[in-house]
């Protein structure tokens, strides 16, 4: 089993603004010091209360931003030491889908043109066929190309939002909260949508979510951020089983908790 | 009705008016507005005239007509031609930012601090004074009006989720500014275009006026109002028609540029919500 992505001693600083006019404001360590590894086909779950470096370390793995200490080797390329050209010859293989369903589809844009951005970014045809057949894989009609996504649910939405991430046939799929928007039921279906994608496809998925429950149910790996910094980090079923810090048991009596009450509901 | 939808109605009727005369003028006006008479002269109101004629007995209505395409093509070229500059150095700085968008607003900060009448004064002692150099003048003042109002829409679409996606799916940052950011920034261009419409046809008129716009024979409402000073006196209605025609032409662009906005502005709020 080939290891796919390695995010290698990773730290991202914030400068703060400064308070005082003689003293400089020591910066904000969104991400500190943290390596993980993911393995082709398999699942990492990020874990961590709001401001925990999640969504920092997603962008720096996504290339939008640089960490400014560490690596992230995709395939064993260092992705930040790319060229631009190098940079997005490699796009198609790494893919995201994003918090909002409603933010992350240009409302301009038709379902179609969502879906085939990828392929034409890579100078690839937008092949129709492709497109359609991408649009079915995700539940969705091969006759939605045409339509706009005003005229989805939070759920569609999402499932185009996930058609865009897997056109090229990418093998790594970084998921930020991407179900944290839908409602419980649609969560479900959407993360059976992802586990049958990866099953068929091989994706190596990077899966963030603040929602321990979320993440025990498709995740083989776990990392437990707390302000940047790594608490606790190894197979899911071994954390959750067993956790071996104060915070990873916060996390998961809150979960715990949070699905006890929406069973009551 | 709200008086923001009244203002609005007002607006465009008076903006689908002026443009209709506008049109109409290039294929039929009553009389020939170069044609000269002297024994037309100052005719008051008359089923011939229905305007009067003025003081070289040409008929007033066909050179107001006649001059309503002047000021709305002025108006057009000008705002056009200084809108497309001032947003493709705004949609720039908003791509690139970092000293490249501190650069570029410097400019137009510069520009802003810049007096138009100034320049097209300059323009005028430089080249001769023209109708061409008054549209310069005008385009001029509009390049730092819109690449501050594009720069400002193109930073809030940079931050949405689509144009992330964009990037994750290796668009570069022209085609993400051509094929998200634009598209999506055309509303507010829409409205500040209307609005700097009625800013454009004010200056042409002003400039008109001072003897820096139109030269005869081409007719203009500011220089029909400056050819009609003198005659305050004996003839007040050649200087009060030509001032209304620009004074609806500025307030129906005004009033449908702001009702626009209006309308367009709190619904893309709720649309995000
Ligand atoms: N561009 C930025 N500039 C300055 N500070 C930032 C920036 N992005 C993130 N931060 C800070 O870095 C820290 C980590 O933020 P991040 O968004 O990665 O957290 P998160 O774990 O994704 O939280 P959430 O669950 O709320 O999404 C926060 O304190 C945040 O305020
Ligand atoms: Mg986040």
């Amino acid at each position: 089993m080939s290891v796919l992505l390695d995010i290698r001693g990773v730290t991202r600083r914030y400068p703060r603004p400064r308070k005082r006019l003689f003293q400089e404001e020591a910066p904000l360590v969104a991400v500190d010091n943290v390596s993980v590894q993911i393995a082709q086909g398999r699942t990492l779950g990020i874990v961590g209360e709001s401001g925990s470096g999640k969504s920092t370390l997603a962008r720096m793995v996504m290339a939008f931003e640089a960490p400014d200490a560490g690596e992230v080797l995709f395939e064993g390329k260092n992705i930040h030491a790319l060229t631009r050209r190098e940079l997005q010859a490699l796009r198609p293989e790494f893919q995201m889908i994003f918090q909002d369903p409603f933010g992350s589809l240009d409302p301009r844009r038709s379902v179609g043109w969502s879906v085939a951005q990828p392929l034409r970014a890579a100078g690839r045809t937008a092949d129709p066929a492709l497109i359609a057949r991408t649009l079915e894989q995700v539940g969705l009609r091969a006759a939605d190309v045409d339509r706009f996504p005003h005229q989805f649910s939070g759920g569609q939405r999402q499932r185009i939002a996930i058609a865009r991430a897997i056109v090229t046939r990418p093998k790594l799929l970084v998921a930020d909260e991407a179900v944290s928007a839908l409602d419980v039921s649609v969560r479900a279906q959407i993360l059976n949508l992802l586990m049958d994608l990866q099953e068929e496809m091989g994706l190596g998925i990077l899966f963030i979510s603040h929602d321990l429950a979320v993440v025990s149910s498709l995740c083989d790996d776990l990392l437990v951020l707390r302000n940047g910094v790594v608490v606790e980090q190894g197979s899911a079923a071994g954390i959750l089983n067993a956790p071996g810090h104060e915070y990873t048991h916060t996390l998961l009596t809150a979960a715990r908790l949070e699905l006890q009450g929406e069973g009551a509901a | 009705m709200t008086t923001r939808a009244i203002n609005l109605r007002i607006g465009a009727f008076l903006v689908i008016v002026l443009s209709a005369v506008a049109l109409l003028s290039l294929v039929w006006t009553p009389y020939d507005h170069t044609m000269l008479s002297v024994t037309e002269k100052f005719r008051p109101t008359s089923a011939a005239h229905w305007l009067g004629t003025d003081q070289l007995g040409r008929d007033v209505l066909s050179l107001l007509m006649a001059a309503s395409v002047n000021s709305l093509a002025v108006a057009f070229i000008a705002v056009g031609v200084g809108g497309a500059i001032g947003t493709a150095l705004g949609l720039t700085a908003s791509a690139c930012g970092g000293w490249v968008e501190t650069a570029i607003m410097r400019l137009a900060d510069l520009g802003f601090a810049f007096p138009a009448l100034l320049f097209a004064i300059m323009l005028a002692a430089a080249f001769g004074p023209s109708l061409s150099n008054a549209i310069l003048a005008i385009a001029f003042i509009n390049v730092p009006i819109f690449a501050r109002v594009a720069r400002g829409a193109a930073n809030q679409i940079w931050t949405r989720d689509y144009v992330l996606a964009g990037r994750a799916a290796g668009a570069s940052q022209f085609s993400l500014t051509v094929e998200h950011v634009l598209p999506n920034i055309s509303a507010a261009l829409i409205v500040q275009a209307t609005i700097e419409f009625a800013v454009a046809i004010l200056a042409e008129a002003a400039l008109s006026y001072l003897g820096l716009g139109a030269q005869p024979p081409m007719p203009s409402w500011g220089r029909m109002l400056n050819e009609a000073q003198t005659l305050m006196y004996l003839a007040p209605q050649l200087a009060i028609y030509p001032g209304l025609c620009i004074i609806a032409a500025v307030l129906g662009f005004g009033l449908l540029g702001d009702g626009l906005r209006d309308v367009s502005d709190p619904r893309l709020a709720r649309g995000r919500a």
